[in-house]
């Protein structure tokens, strides 16, 4: 087809007045994964809309303040683990091999202590409280909100189990950094998520 | 000349391409090829395909409405079926067919006039394609399966916005509401998954030399409609799960019994609705500011201004969005903020009407055959501004709401500004893609017949919404006088439509009998002129570096190139 | 250079100019001659009470409506003059000629910041004086003044039917609305209250007033006042289900002594007579009482329109037929063959059934 045609010809000027501005702190994976968060913000704003406007207008049924406690712990142990993932990458930055897989396991299981505990809060309002998705406006978008929330840790969870198998077999190193370091953005992102909803639920709204 | 094997690196990346002997050769292996790929042109081209496909079925569906509509009392089909039609066709055009091509040409056109090799993440890519094609079987499969409200086929019919509480378990029984809900669903995955890839792309990967003002205005606008995409199908998907959770957990988020609220939808839908149209119409921009200058032989007139209006039209966008709902009772604070809001983003919008006549203004304009579409595109865009700025006053909004002088409008917008440019952009990089030119010909015997089908039909349908004909009804009485009127309509869309399959056959021919295009048939100064038609898998033997806005432009005028002008 | 551009233009593309220039004016004139009603097809329709331009208003609404409308059509046509009449002589005065010398490119103009500022800041004047405008005009109808007599109607959207009730009078009806024309010294104006029943609808009679929607769970207040008596056509505007199409309203504008009147025959009890006591029979021991009601009656249903005064109204169906006896008949046998997706079912009664409830329900006047 295109074999006749000439090769193309290559457009060259010399190095010294050319401009650059392709950003150099910012590797393709970080603005991509900030695009993502950009996109799942918005999908949580609407959420976070929706209880805002719906705040007291429930009809019947348990109030806020009738029925939620205050999650502290679960609080301090996701925003703790986005202290762990930091000093997880940088520690894989430097090549500290164990240190990240201690530091990345640990994360994990403040993660997983967070799922934890929101089960079990949620266990206290379906059956002692007698809070679920249909009861009331308060009910649909609490669990909504919060589970929306909860969907995304355990999505997270999932993929930093994945790098932590991958780094039991030794198959993570400092030349992924970057790639691991895109992760943990996620995850900061669920964190900030957090205070958010923690903010609008458990202070504001209650 | 044949590559042997060629190595090209590129930021961490080896590229090694396939010799010869290795291309695939059955009929099998070609079809594997195609699904297994990660290269954006290839994918492009299917995008580009797929929305071919829809906007036929799309075409089928409005042929149906308008002959149903074509006389008073009629009953060539019944309310049910036409309630599916109408539905069917706008979610279909929407979804299926107008962002397909807008990612379409995206994909194709954004690695070439950036220079790059492909977009950031070609398996992202690949992913995102074929959750859309997904998204649209899931769609379509609706006629077939599950169980439906009144016998055979049980495909959606709400609307293409599903208010509430029509899409309420009690209003919409079976399961043809879920299924537009998740066709859409997962199409919009698809969509958040390609504006990322293309932020990420025009944002990390232009070549050398190229700033963020020295790229394309195509880059430029495709940037920008990246964005509104991240932020806008977010609150689709949001509204959805709820409706999702109201329709199988019993939530309330839009029960009125509950103390929900029906309205909320709305805006919400409408925070993603109003967004949508502008990621659909500033494609078309990009087509007319890469392809104006071509044909009229001069350089875009004020790319700043043309940079600084497409920002403005994105973030003043975001706010316009309850100009939908004027007639649903908001107070008159709120209906007079929304009403300036929408004037106000007439100002950018009118202010890229003119740069492009400055753009022709004093040129040489050959009229091949894109741009006789961009000609056309100019004043009928200009015509669907002016009904905009009609329905922006809120209380003549108030009268032309949900009638057929807003159908007549958006219609005027999504097919004579948008399909015109999608079609001038076909005949104008085609021969890039393929290698060959499309027929001038049969080019000029579409457009003919497309713009006077265009008109009948669209010109025409204000003057029913003025004479009071309400938008949804699958008929209507003889004494209400709007039968010739509809009459005029339908014609028009057969005229419409037989252009069309000119246009069809025109693809599918000139793939075998086009003229021979040649790396660069209209003279054009932009990258993805410089490289083979079609091009190689690598698309630059050597990664470009430029100076200016118009590489080739500097490179055919060495004595007076850009580089010294701006 | 030898620029290889497909297909020249010279000739033709000036007539396919005149083309545009062609739609644009006839578009153009189209509207006018709309705008003045000057058709004979158009005051015909008119005079018969069918006509439903929005530029026949008669009703303040939309008179200020109408008023907007002009002004704004005037701007967008001023401005469509300007620049389709740049687009279109810069299309022909900038064309490529045969005898065009190739070998060099046009002047490259990049930009002018003058022209620039100029064209950013008409549209912006423009702007802000229809913004203005459109101000005002919102107020004046949102927040009108209330005068003591004026009238209230509760609107309540059903599928696929209106209901109507006049609290002050306790008078609940379907489909029809009866309103008093006011004098110029003695303004009577009716507020509508406007609510659902199910989905959402929109009340639409284009020559009184706007569009409004029925959303349930949001009642919206809007206020018509025709000038003239007639009858004035509307139908539902928001799409609400299979029979969307077929939710017509009509608007009776009476004279203040025939809505008197009008309002003690619905206010009347039931003026009966003995030979339909089977009929009324047949109507008690049906399931026609769960959704219908007839006062003084066991009927008591809110699920259909009232039908104590069914014989007062002119269409059956919210518009789908004129109510005639014979249409009644059928309606009842099968409502879907007039109106398919009702959600009236058939009622399955004998011929003898349907005759003597026929005749009971032709005597509910």
């Amino acid at each position: 087809m295109s074999e006749s045609v000439a090769a193309p010809r290559p457009i060259t000027v010399s190095l010294s007045e050319i401009e650059d501005d392709s950003p150099s702190a910012m590797s393709c994976g970080r603005i991509g994964m900030f695009c993502l968060i950009i996109a799942e913000s918005a999908i949580f704003a609407i959420f976070v809309v929706a209880y805002v406007f719906y705040l007291g207008r429930s009809l019947s049924g348990p109030t806020p303040r009738d029925v939620l406690e205050v999650p502290v712990v679960n609080t301090i142990c996701l925003l703790s683990s986005s202290a762990t993932i930091s000093m997880a990458v940088r520690s894989l930055r430097k090549g500290q091999k164990k240190r990240f897989v201690a530091w990345w396991s640990a994360t994990l299981v403040l993660g997983i202590e967070f799922l934890v505990g929101t089960g079990l809060e949620w266990r206290h309002l379906i059956q002692d409280a007698g809070l679920t998705i249909s009861t009331n406006l308060f009910g649909t978008t609490y669990f909504s909100l919060v589970g929306l929330h909860a969907a995304h840790v355990l999505v997270g969870l999932a993929l930093l189990l994945v790098v932590l198998l991958l780094s039991l077999s030794k198959a993570v190193g400092t030349e992924h950094a970057d790639r691991v370091e895109v992760l943990a953005l996620y995850w900061h992102f669920v964190d900030v998520i957090w205070v958010v909803v923690f903010t609008v639920v458990y202070l504001v709204g209650r | 000349m044949k590559p042997a094997s060629i190595q090209a690196t590129v930021g961490s990346r080896d590229y090694s391409v396939k010799e010869r002997s290795e291309q695939p050769s059955s009929v099998a292996a070609i079809v594997h090829s195609w699904i297994t790929t990660v290269d954006h042109k290839r994918l492009g081209i299917m995008y580009l395909m797929f929305a071919m496909l829809f906007l036929g079925i799309g075409g089928v569906e409005a042929m149906l409405i308008r002959l149903q509509l074509a006389k008073p009392d009629s009953h060539l089909v019944g309310p049910e079926t036409f309630n599916r039609l109408f539905t069917l066709h706008g979610t279909t055009m929407i979804f299926l067919a107008a962002m397909p091509f807008v990612f379409g040409f995206g994909n194709f056109l954004i690695p070439l006039m950036i220079g790059a090799r492909d977009l950031a993440f070609p398996r992202l890519n690949a992913f995102g394609f074929w959750l859309t094609v997904f998204g649209g079987l899931l769609l379509y499969y609706s006629l077939i399966g599950g169980e439906g409200m009144a016998g055979a086929g049980s495909a959606p019919d709400v609307g293409w916005f599903a208010y509430s509480p029509l899409t309420a378990r009690a209003f919409s029984k079976g399961h043809s509401t879920d299924y537009w809900i998740l066709g859409v669903m997962v199409g919009g995955f698809g969509s958040i998954a390609t504006a990322i890839n293309l932020i990420t792309s025009i944002l990390c990967l232009r070549c050398p030399g190229m700033t963020l003002m020295k790229m394309p205005l195509l880059a430029w606008l495709y940037l920008v409609v990246s964005g509104m995409v991240l932020l806008a199908i977010g609150p689709l998907t949001a509204a959805q799960i709820m409706l999702l959770l109201d329709r199988y957990l019993g939530s309330h988020f839009f029960d009125v019994q509950a103390g929900g609220s029906a309205v909320l939808w709305m805006h919400f839908f409408w925070i993603f609705g109003h967004p949508e149209v502008y990621v659909l119409v500033l494609p078309a921009f990009a087509f007319a500011s890469e392809i104006i200058p071509v044909f009229s032989r001069k350089a875009i007139f004020g790319y700043p201004a043309m940079v600084a209006a497409t920002v403005a039209i994105g973030f003043v966008g975001l706010s316009v969005w309850a100009h939908h709902m004027f007639a649903v009772g908001m107070s008159a604070i709120s209906n007079t903020f929304f009403a300036i809001s929408t004037m106000m983003v007439a100002v950018p919008t009118g202010i890229k009407i003119f740069n492009w006549i400055g753009t022709m203004w004093g040129g040489r304009i050959r009229y091949a055959t894109p741009m006789l579409f961009s000609l056309a595109f100019l004043i009928q865009f200009l015509i669907a501004g002016l009904t905009g700025i009609m329905l922006s006053a809120a209380p003549f909004d108030w009268q032309l709401t949900d009638s057929y002088f807003v159908v007549a409008h958006f219609h005027y917008v999504i097919v004579g500004a948008i399909v015109f440019m999608i079609f001038a952009a076909v005949y104008y990089w085609y021969p890039k893609a393929t290698g060959r030119m499309l027929d001038e010909r049969l080019g000029r015997w579409h457009f003919i017949l497309f713009l006077v089908g265009f008109h009948l039909t669209f010109d025409t349908m204000h003057l029913p919404g003025v004479l009071g004909m309400p938008r949804r009804i699958y008929a209507y009485g003889a004494e209400r006088g709007w039968g010739t009127l509809n009459l005029i309509c339908t014609v028009g869309a057969v005229v419409q439509g037989a252009a069309t399959l000119i246009f069809v056959l025109n693809v599918v021919r000139s793939l075998r009998t086009g003229v021979i295009a040649g790396n660069d048939p209209w003279d054009a100064w932009t990258l993805e002129w410089s490289t083979s038609s079609p091009p190689p898998e690598y698309n630059f033997s050597t990664v470009p570096k430029v100076k200016s806005r118009r590489p080739l432009w500097d490179l055919k005028h060495p004595d007076d190139p850009d580089s010294h002008y701006e | 250079m030898n620029p290889k551009i497909m297909g020249e233009a010279s000739g033709p593309a000036s007539r396919r100019c005149w083309w545009f220039a062609n739609s644009g004016i006839r578009r153009l004139l189209w509207t006018i001659a709309l705008l003045c009603g000057r058709s004979a097809h158009a005051s015909n329709v008119l005079e018969k009470g069918g006509s439903t331009s929005i530029f026949a208003p008669a009703s303040p609404p939309a008179h200020l409506i109408a008023g907007l409308a002009h002004f704004v059509l005037l701007v967008a046509g001023g401005i469509f003059a300007v620049v389709a009449g740049l687009i279109i002589y810069a299309a022909i005065r900038f064309r490529h000629r045969p005898g065009d010398d190739d070998s060099w490119e046009p002047a490259q103009v990049y930009g002018s910041e003058s022209v620039e500022l100029a064209w950013t800041i008409v549209p912006v004047v423009i702007v802000t004086i229809l913004a203005l405008t459109t101000a005002r005009v919102i107020q004046e109808i949102q927040n009108p003044s209330r005068p003591a007599n004026a009238l209230d109607v509760q609107v309540i959207g059903h599928q696929f039917w209106w209901e109507i009730r006049y609290p002050k009078y306790g008078i609940v009806t379907a489909n029809e609305l009866h309103v008093p024309v006011g004098e110029l010294s003695d303004r009577q104006p009716t507020f509508l209250d406007l609510r659902s029943a199910d989905v959402v609808h929109s009340f639409w009679v284009p020559r009184l007033a706007g569009k409004t929607d029925l959303v349930p769970g949001h009642p919206n207040v809007m206020w018509i006042e025709p000038e003239k008596a007639g009858l004035y056509l509307g139908q539902c505007a928001e799409y609400c289900g299979t029979q969307h199409s077929l939710m017509l309203i009509r608007v009776y504008a009476d004279s203040p002594k025939d809505f008197v009147r009008w309002v003690e025959e619905q206010k009347a009890g039931l003026a009966e007579s003995s030979n339909v006591a089977a009929g009324r029979h047949v109507f008690e021991s049906y399931a026609c009482i769960n959704c219908h009601n007839v006062a003084g009656t066991a009927g008591s249903g809110h699920f259909g329109p009232d039908l104590t005064h069914l014989m007062s109204r002119a269409t059956l169906g919210a518009g789908a037929v004129p109510n005639t006896y014979s249409n009644l008949r059928a309606w009842i046998k099968d409502p879907g063959q007039f109106k398919p997706g009702v959600l009236m079912p058939a009622m399955n009664l004998g011929e003898g059934e349907i005759d003597s409830l026929v005749a009971y329900l032709s005597t509910l006047k």
